[in-house]
């Protein structure tokens, strides 16, 4: 268990003449909440789309640990054809959104199912006939989604639609709905935003059963420092598109790079 | 406060009017006679009048109380969606009772009804199939109308060329509309949505064209005759012509040529049948599910390592192979094809039945395929006014009910009852277990 | 000898290409701002070639004979009510669906186009019209029997063009307006925040896009002679075709992808077939929109997530 679940190495982004990331390096270790922070503009959800495979990295590699050793993220997103960004969550990539996206028309079970697409028979004849197996596949389906449901506290909303649901429990469906994929690793893209001090409470213990009770590893977008220091056992920082710092919150929280960063003092103070 | 409101309703009411009046006076006021004109400038006021007057009395629906509580009556029934709530009664009784009375028309029916009727089931066919592509993947195909072309000429030119039968035409059609929507949709499915919207207009531009100028191989703008159908080698002509026996001698009863429709209708009714049962399955099916939230958000099922791109090809090859059946039956039902069947305007009214039927409702995609056949046959004298209809229909519809009169109600889904005792769902869950 | 056959079918071509790049501009800067494409602009083309040879019987009729007076003139009045005409569609059947799916305007759109097509059938009946050659002679180059020539009517449509463009790339770079629609094409949401009144730039699109197909419509109905109701239809789609050719959303794209649009299918037409030209032309926009679907002057689009 030496290698790190994922590893991002030396990775630079840059659309037309803009570096949005340059030469980032960070790992993720299994089972633990790994969090990306840094000042607006930093160039965090550029890393995260690059991890996610929604795009694609200028330079560097992103790989992620698998039964079949490390293998990089942009490969399979640029393969021939059938490539694309859908590959790396089947590689076991799962992602939340900053501006949550959900299948608003749908109920809440269905956007559970949807991401189950890949265990339920997809099969067009045993569908329409519905077959003992489709019938199977269907109901561990919806058994599965409604244990995410439980663990989320959501079970009551399981037949509504989704678009009608509170903002905060919206975030839970989301991060109940990347679950569904299987990952082995969960992005959270500022799953705090915009919730107010009970719910985030209820969301970060939310993470941290994750965590715990289900050894799922985490990495997360947060602006919300009181939750990124209770959470998270590994904090990286962001600031220009480079690493500024990386280390325990605790190493994090007392560099003085990182408090120039957030405070906006001039880079040849930091130097001195 | 009410002298206030009625003159910003004046103001309102002359703005309209004049902008309307400039709009309609030159093309409903003065029409061409060769290099002249004629004079018919009142028809232009009138006009201009009307809009004026609709124009205020849609601000005063929206102004006095009474306007508002109708307006919102309007707005909330049916508006939206709802999810049910595994309670309701099943639709079987009703369901059996429609499909008994629809195999049951061709005995009360006469002739002409029963061809009516043909072409509606053709239209329910048709909307069917484009409201998987518009109406669930949420893709516009404004040349759907190709593959309708597809089936029929399918059906006509491989009975000149290679001796195809209705039978074998029914069975190859869906798959060689299918495979032409694949070719053509496959480039541009990977790009913003709105460009697939041109290139399948431009496709059946295409395909229309070419039917209309290849004239050695299609028969150009004359068209092409097609071979009755035939049933078990029965021919229902009054005598053989295609080495079978004609159906009439075979039973012993007089010759009818009732038979041939009846026969049509029968099939294609039990046809539209089996595709309102696979649609309906397709809803509550992985497949139909994730096209309908690819037309929620694209980029959130991509996150879900949806293959967006197989996931919209499978959506619009089903719609065209659906298209490509319903062209088999309108070829063999009139016994000649030619390209002017094929135009722009039926690609339109297609549309125009999936949008008056909601976007994704089947029930209400079959509903609005009958009014919009039946209907203009009742009222003949305003043929001309069809298109336009259409036109205003789907403006009007886009504007205040963009979901459809027809309420679309979602499955509701429960645990099994295995794991409310022992909550032992299989956690992990990984593809590979299972397959 | 061959060689007069190839510059008489280029002249065509460029003349066919700047009307091409006319109608594209209205397609370009639409989609440059609200990212739609407007299906019913075609038909506006349509609805200004009849309100042109409208224009100039009624002229006729008050016995004006200039030709430069009327041509001034048609073009003047064509312009300011197709444009009125572009600033209703928007007001009717897209501005009360912003916020709505991304299908309802499109659907609405078709909606408008049917309206057009069907309206403009029915008051002025399904027949084809036409006008009186005003300017007849042409520039001819070669000898007696072979040759090439360029009319006076296309040398007028090529100058009206080349001004009509010249107005409008002035309007753009240099006004007010043309800076905040440069703004909203940007960015409509920051535009809106920074106090730019976003409702007003998007119908003054439509109403410039209105315009300058009125310009076409109006040099092609003196150059050909004949329109019916349909014309806008395939005009649509080709103009279209023009728009993606040059980049859609870029303004000197448009009239480039016009100028090969024509070129290339005036070549087709001579040397290949004529029955066949618009198939080419549409095949075109499908080969292209997959090999290279932000066109020769645009930018490919980087996806927010």
């Amino acid at each position: 268990m030496n290698t790190p679940l994922l590893d991002v190495r030396n990775v630079t982004m840059r659309f037309g003449g803009i570096v949005a990331n340059r030469n980032v390096s960070f790992s993720v270790e299994r089972g633990g909440v790994t969090a990306l922070i840094g000042p607006n503009g930093a160039g965090k959800t550029t890393m995260f789309n690059c991890i996610t495979g929604f795009y694609r990295a200028s330079e560097g590699q992103i790989l992620l640990d698998g039964p079949n050793g490390p293998q990089d993220i942009g490969t399979l997103i640029t393969k021939p054809i059938t490539g694309g960004s859908h590959l790396v969550t089947r590689a076991g990539i799962a992602r939340t959104f900053q501006n949550i996206r959900l299948f608003k028309e749908m109920s809440v079970v269905e956007n559970l199912l949807v991401a189950q697409h890949l265990v339920t028979a997809n099969n067009l004849v045993s569908g329409v006939l519905r077959t003992p197996a489709f019938r199977r596949a269907e109901r561990e389906a919806v058994d599965r989604a409604y244990h995410w449901l439980g663990e989320m506290n959501l079970t009551d909303d399981a037949n509504r639609l989704a678009g009608e649901l509170p903002y905060g429990r919206q975030r839970r469906l989301e991060i109940a709905r990347a679950m569904c994929t299987g990952p082995k690793l969960i992005c959270l893209d500022e799953p705090a935003a915009g919730l107010n001090p009970s719910e985030t409470r209820e969301l970060s213990e939310v993470i941290q059963r994750l965590c715990k009770e289900h050894g799922q590893t985490v990495l997360v977008i947060e602006h919300d420092m009181g939750l990124v220091m209770r959470i998270s056992d590994h904090v990286v920082v962001l600031d220009h598109g480079e690493v500024i710092s990386d280390g325990t919150p605790e190493h994090v929280g007392n560099d003085p790079a990182v408090i120039a960063a957030y405070l906006g003092v001039s880079e040849e103070e930091v130097e001195k | 406060m009410q002298t206030n409101r009625l003159l910003t309703l004046a103001k309102q009411a002359l703005l309209t009017f004049t902008v309307s009046l400039i709009l309609f006076a030159p093309i409903s006021g003065l029409v061409l006679e060769g290099f002249s004109f004629r004079n018919e400038l009142t028809r232009a006021v009138l006009l201009a009048a009307l809009v004026a007057a609709g124009r205020v009395a849609l601000s005063l629906v929206g102004m006095t109380a009474i306007g508002r509580k109708i307006a919102g009556k309007a707005a909330s029934n049916g508006s939206g969606v709802t999810v049910m709530t595994g309670k309701e009664k099943s639709p079987a009784l009703i369901l059996g009772l429609i499909f008994l009375a629809g195999l049951s028309l061709p005995f009360f029916a006469d002739k002409y009804f029963l061809g009516i009727a043909i072409l509606a089931l053709i239209y329910c066919l048709l909307g069917l199939g484009l409201n998987i592509v518009v109406g669930l993947a949420g893709l516009l195909d404004l040349g759907f109308v190709a593959f309708y072309a597809v089936g029929a000429y399918l059906l006509a030119l491989g009975a000149q060329y290679l001796g195809l039968g209705f039978w074998s035409a029914l069975i190859i059609a869906p798959f060689l509309a299918g495979l032409c929507g694949m070719v053509l949709a496959f480039p541009v499915l990977k790009m913003h949505g709105d460009y697939l919207a041109i290139v399948t207009l431009g496709f059946g531009e295409i395909i229309r064209l070419v039917l209309n100028n290849w004239l050695e191989f299609t028969g150009g703008p004359n068209g092409a005759s097609v071979p009755p159908p035939t049933l078990f080698g029965l021919e229902f002509t009054r005598t053989a012509k295609q080495g079978g026996v004609p159906l009439h001698d075979y039973f012993g009863i007089a010759y009818s040529a009732d038979y041939k429709f009846w026969f049509i209708y029968l099939v294609l009714f039990l046809v539209v049948c089996l595709v309102v049962y696979a649609v309906e399955r397709l809803r509550v099916m992985p497949l139909g599910r994730m096209w309908e939230a690819l037309r929620e958000d694209e980029i959130a099922c991509r996150s879900l390592g949806v293959n967006h791109v197989f996931t919209k090809l499978t959506a619009f090859m089903l719609g065209a192979s659906t298209g490509g059946l319903a062209g088999v039956f309108f070829a063999v039902h009139q016994g000649f094809v030619n390209p002017t069947s094929f135009t722009f305007f039926e690609s339109a009214l297609i549309l125009a039945i999936v949008v008056l039927g909601g976007l994704g409702s089947t029930v209400g995609v079959i509903a609005a395929a009958l009014v919009l056949t039946i209907l203009p046959e009742l009222l003949r004298d305003f043929a001309e006014y069809r298109v336009l209809v259409f036109g205003v229909l789907m403006v009007v519809m886009m504007i205040w009910k963009p979901r459809g009169l027809v309420r679309v109600q979602r499955p509701a889904f429960f645990p099994s009852t295995a794991v409310k005792g022992a909550g032992t769902a299989p956690l992990s869950a990984s593809p590979e277990a299972v397959r | 000898m061959d060689v007069y056959i190839l510059i008489q079918q280029l002249f065509n071509g460029i003349t066919l290409g700047t009307i091409y790049g006319l109608i594209a501009v209205g397609y370009t800067m639409v989609y440059g701002v609200i990212r739609m494409i407007n299906f019913a602009h075609g038909d506006v083309y349509m609805v200004s070639a009849y309100i042109a040879a409208i224009t100039l019987a009624v002229l006729t009729f008050f016995g004006i004979q200039s030709v430069p007076f009327a041509l001034i003139s048609v073009l003047v009045i064509t312009c300011a009510i197709t444009a009125l005409y572009g600033w209703a569609i928007e007001r009717v059947a897209y501005r009360p669906l912003r916020g709505s799916t991304k299908l309802a305007p499109l659907i609405s759109a078709i909606g408008i186009s049917l309206m057009l097509q069907s309206y403009v059938q029915i008051a002025q009946g399904a027949r084809d019209q036409g006008v009186p050659t005003l300017i007849s002679g042409a520039f001819r180059f070669g000898d007696g029997v072979h040759f090439a020539q360029i009319t006076y009517m296309q040398t007028v449509i090529l100058f009206a063009s080349l001004i009509a463009m010249g107005i409008l790339t002035y309007v753009i770079n240099h006004t007010r307006i043309g800076r905040e629609c440069r703004a909203v094409q940007q960015n409509i949401r920051i535009s809106a925040v920074l106090g730019v009144n976003t409702d007003r730039i998007i119908s003054t699109v439509f109403v410039i896009g209105a315009a300058t197909a009125a310009v076409g419509g109006v040099l092609v109905t003196f150059n050909y002679g004949s329109f019916n109701f349909f014309i806008g239809f395939v005009m649509g789609i080709k103009a279209f075709t023009a728009a993606v050719l040059g980049g859609i959303g870029s303004l000197p794209g448009a009239v480039l992808g016009g100028v090969l649009l024509g070129l290339t299918e005036a070549l087709f037409a001579g040397y290949v077939s004529t029955d066949y030209k618009d198939v080419f032309a549409f095949a075109l926009l499908i080969i292209l929109l997959f090999f290279r679907p932000y066109g020769l002057l645009g930018r490919p689009e980087i996806q927010k997530v």
